[in-house]
């Protein structure tokens, strides 16, 4: 079987001040079947103009060059603007950090999840009515008339989420790409939704990509990691075998943060190689 | 030259200052950059700059008195070599009168911006820092001033003061403060809400001080497009004033005065009011242009 | 010499909302104090109530220890206590230096010889004098945060009070704002009260720490104790086994 997404040398430039081309992302390569994939780095690492240009949400003046960037078979590259946005929301669907800004504002969370279906697939109104309240009951919302009737800013950041992720969700897509998705809400909240999410995601069969700084909460929820730093990946790495990590930007990483029950005084720090970035 | 070029553009741009000139200048000089960038900005700010030079060269410039005509051999001239704008009812030259109108046009300009901004400015920012009644009260007059059309409140206080050019500042800039001090007001609530203001109070510096030295410079930016935009409109008023005869009086040069005066004529000498009227067109095109432009170069959430 | 921080009874109400309620602890002088929380929990507006940023609807908050014990308030006080605030991005005003930012504090409380303060607050904070004339927008995160902590401590305070001050920065730069924090903290003797929502960073940093919960005390706990998971409330042991991070049913 074909993977679902090929990434072959993509590569991610903008213009900074004097005009001339940086890249953010230097040459990723990976594929992704229907598993879990992680994507951790720290700011600036180019962990979310991966996945953006994968979707085709780079900023305008940011320009994405590959080898080959394909979903299912398909060149997303070269396809119409209009095949790569029925994928967008349809087959390829996507959950954002901060709720708040994803979804709008003036539009009740019902309707915004029907306006997706039906900008998908032919359905009549009822049944897109009934699809979104199952998909509500699916991300477990209590009462998903009630919440059906809401706007975004009557929610709270959890419910909100949970909102955006039955959106993304109810088109039944193959692949989600999840930039981000709890790190707005609390530790508690956070493992609910994270609980959804992989339940949703074993039982659809989807890929996924998770892309988070968080290396402990990526490498406890994913099959495969991959270490972004300075647009590279630099460690591609088992969940499992984390603590067997070889490069030191991953070691770094996993031992500068403070642990309950262990006293560190001072913490190790991450010695920077400038030879990680070449 | 061409050595030296790209050593003073690195000491400009370089992220690692080493005193507080070098600091300020390349803030100066990265924004100027972002100002070239936009070209009709910079044709905004080639007509301001050259209206300057007119109005301080205005004795060189124009060829003409600009308050004495032959009345028998020169009145309402068309357009020719030795009056590129023809001349007027009284047989005076309208090129030297545009000229020379040039200054008292700069004179409004600038004197409006000069009551206008720096009072709204703190009108604003005081009522958005003190909130409560404050607020309430310095808001409330400026709705005042804001309910009545521009030129209906700057004629009342012509009215009331007596024309003439002056007058005609003071009733323009009166009327325009309101919207500085509404853009400033609305800054500065923002403004007030962040943390960096909570760090200057916890370190226990008085409203006056947070106000003057941290508030008000992140408005001025705002303020001073706002101006820029408005000039446009205060040539306008203040032409429209002159037009009314309550501006300007004869036989001073003003430009709205000058329209005034080729209405009677508009219709068989049309170049008398024409070229007054181009030449406002073009000074309020170009300070629109200049203030869209100076937008994009201040504004401090566009910096990262 | 040192002062630490009474907080008695302490409610806030703001516009009709109760947000913190009957809360009281009591850190020493010297000691390394936490309040952790969820968003909504009232932690961070006992740090803003007790500088004055939040109103005290009632109860009481005073210094104690010996020597001076300014009222909140007044200009002693301010002196005494100064805060580091969160973001790092919304902290420092973007259109002052460096060395705008740490002069104004000096400025207002009147104290001489700023140029030699200024240099060595920057080598306290690991920054040198190379940073003294950047604007915010050149610096990063980290530094940033390298910066607000410089301004914090320009004064000489014997109270810092640190409303989560690593939860904006990259993992890697915690670690090196901690490890500064607690170093400042063994240099000069200071007395920590210190807001998060992570578990680990309070108990790395502060030797007791309190629940906080819908603006309610949970529980109080030495750092000890919950490294040995000698916990009371429910509440408390969710959020540690939050803190360990995703585990599959």
């Amino acid at each position: 079987m074909s993977p679902l997404l090929v990434v072959d040398d993509l590569r991610v430039a903008f213009p900074n001040r004097e005009g001339a081309l940086v890249e953010a992302v230097r040459g990723v390569s990976f594929e992704l079947g229907r598993e879990r994939l992680g994507v951790v780095g720290e700011s600036g690492s180019g962990k979310s103009q991966t996945g953006r240009a994968i979707l085709g949400l780079t900023p305008p003046q940011g320009r994405v060059t590959a080898k080959r960037l394909a979903f299912d078979g398909i060149d997303l590259l070269t396809c119409p603007p209009r095949v790569r946005r029925d994928l967008r929301g349809g087959r390829i669907g996507m959950v954002l950090q901060d709720p708040k800004y994803s979804l709008n504002p003036v539009m009740t969370i019902g309707a915004q999840i029907v306006e997706t279906l039906h900008a998908h697939e032919r359905v009549s109104r009822r049944e897109a009515r009934e699809r979104a309240l199952a998909m509500l009951a699916a991300v477990q919302i209590d009462r998903p008339e009630r919440v059906y009737g809401l706007y975004p800013h009557e929610v709270s950041g959890g419910m909100g989420q949970r909102a955006m992720i039955a959106m993304m969700l109810v088109a039944d897509p193959d692949l989600l790409i999840a930039d981000e998705p709890t790190s707005a809400l609390d530790v508690t909240v956070q493992l609910e939704v994270l609980r959804i999410l992989d339940r949703l995601v074993a039982d659809r069969g989807m890929g996924l990509i998770f892309i988070s700084h968080d290396l402990r909460l990526v490498s406890s929820f994913c099959d495969r990691v991959l270490v972004m730093y300075a647009g590279r990946v630099v460690e591609e790495i088992a969940a499992g075998e984390l603590s067997r990590a070889q490069h030191p930007y991953t070691q770094g990483l996993l031992s500068c943060l403070p642990r309950l029950g262990e006293s560190r005084h001072p913490l190790p720090v991450l010695q920077r190689d400038p030879a990680w970035a070449l | 030259m061409s050595d030296a070029a790209p050593s003073w553009h690195d000491w400009l741009m370089s992220d690692r200052p080493a005193s507080r000139r070098q600091a300020a200048l390349g803030r100066a000089y990265s924004g100027w950059r972002t100002f070239t960038r936009n070209r009709l900005a910079m044709a905004g700010l080639a007509i301001i700059l050259a209206l300057i030079l007119v109005a301080v060269l205005a004795g060189v410039l124009a060829p003409y008195s600009p308050y004495e005509g032959n009345l028998t051999t020169s009145r309402l001239l068309p357009p020719s070599w030795a009056h590129p704008f023809g001349t007027d009812d009284q047989g005076r030259d309208i090129l030297s009168r545009i000229i020379y109108g040039s200054r008292i046009t700069l004179f409004i300009v600038i004197l409006v911006a000069v009551l206008a901004a720096p009072i709204g400015l703190l009108v604003g920012t005081a009522a958005g820092y003190a909130g409560g009644y404050v607020d309430a009260a310095l808001m409330r007059v400026t709705d005042i001033f804001l309910a009545f059309p521009r030129l209906i409140l700057a004629l009342a206080f012509v009215a009331a003061l007596g024309p003439g050019i002056q007058n005609a500042v003071i009733a323009i800039a009166i009327t325009s403060w309101p919207p500085y001090a509404r853009i400033a007001r609305a800054e500065t609530l923002t403004i007030r809400q962040t943390d960096y203001i909570a760090a200057v109070r916890l370190v226990g510096a008085s409203p006056l001080r947070i106000v003057l030295r941290h508030v008000m410079p992140l408005c001025v930016p705002s303020v001073i497009v706002r101006v820029t935009l408005d000039m446009a409109g205060i040539i306008l008023t203040a032409a429209g004033l002159g037009f009314l005869g309550l501006g300007a009086q004869p036989p001073m040069p003003e430009w709205g005065a000058l329209i005034a005066n080729g209405r009677n004529y508009v219709l068989d000498q049309w170049w008398v009011a024409a070229a007054p009227g181009a030449a406002i067109f073009v000074v309020s095109l170009a300070f629109n242009l200049l203030g869209d432009g100076l937008r994009d170069a201040l504004d401090p959430k566009a910096e990262r | 010499m040192s002062v630490g921080i009474e907080v008695r009874n302490l409610r806030v109400v703001y516009d009709g909302f109760v947000a913190v309620d009957d809360t009281s602890f009591h850190v020493a002088p010297g000691e390394s104090f936490g309040l952790v929380g969820e968003s909504g929990s009232g932690k961070s507006t006992i740090l803003r109530a007790i500088c004055g940023l939040a109103p005290v609807t009632a109860g009481e908050i005073a210094l104690v220890g010996r020597g001076d014990r300014p009222k909140p308030g007044s200009r002693g006080f301010r002196r005494l206590v100064q805060m580091v605030f969160q973001d790092p991005y919304g902290s420092l005003h973007p259109r002052q230096t460096v060395d705008r930012i740490l002069a104004e504090p000096l400025a207002i409380h009147r104290m001489d010889d700023a140029e030699r303060r200024i240099e060595q607050a920057l080598d306290e904070v690991g920054l040198g004098t190379g940073f003294r004339f950047r604007y915010p927008h050149q610096l990063s995160g980290g530094q940033r945060q390298r910066i607000a902590i410089a301004r914090a401590l320009i004064l000489e305070p014997q109270v810092l009070l640190l409303d989560e001050p690593t939860s904006a920065l990259d993992a890697s730069v915690q670690a090196e704002v901690l490890n500064l924090l607690d170093e400042l903290r063994r240099r000069r003797g200071l007395t920590f009260l210190m807001v998060s929502h992570d578990l680990a960073v309070v108990t790395h940093l502060c030797e007791r720490l309190l629940v906080m919960a819908g603006g309610r005390t949970v529980e109080t706990l030495s750092s000890e104790d919950l490294a040995a998971r000698r916990v009371e409330s429910p509440y408390t042991r969710t959020l540690m086994e939050a803190s360990t991070g995703f585990r599959r049913a």
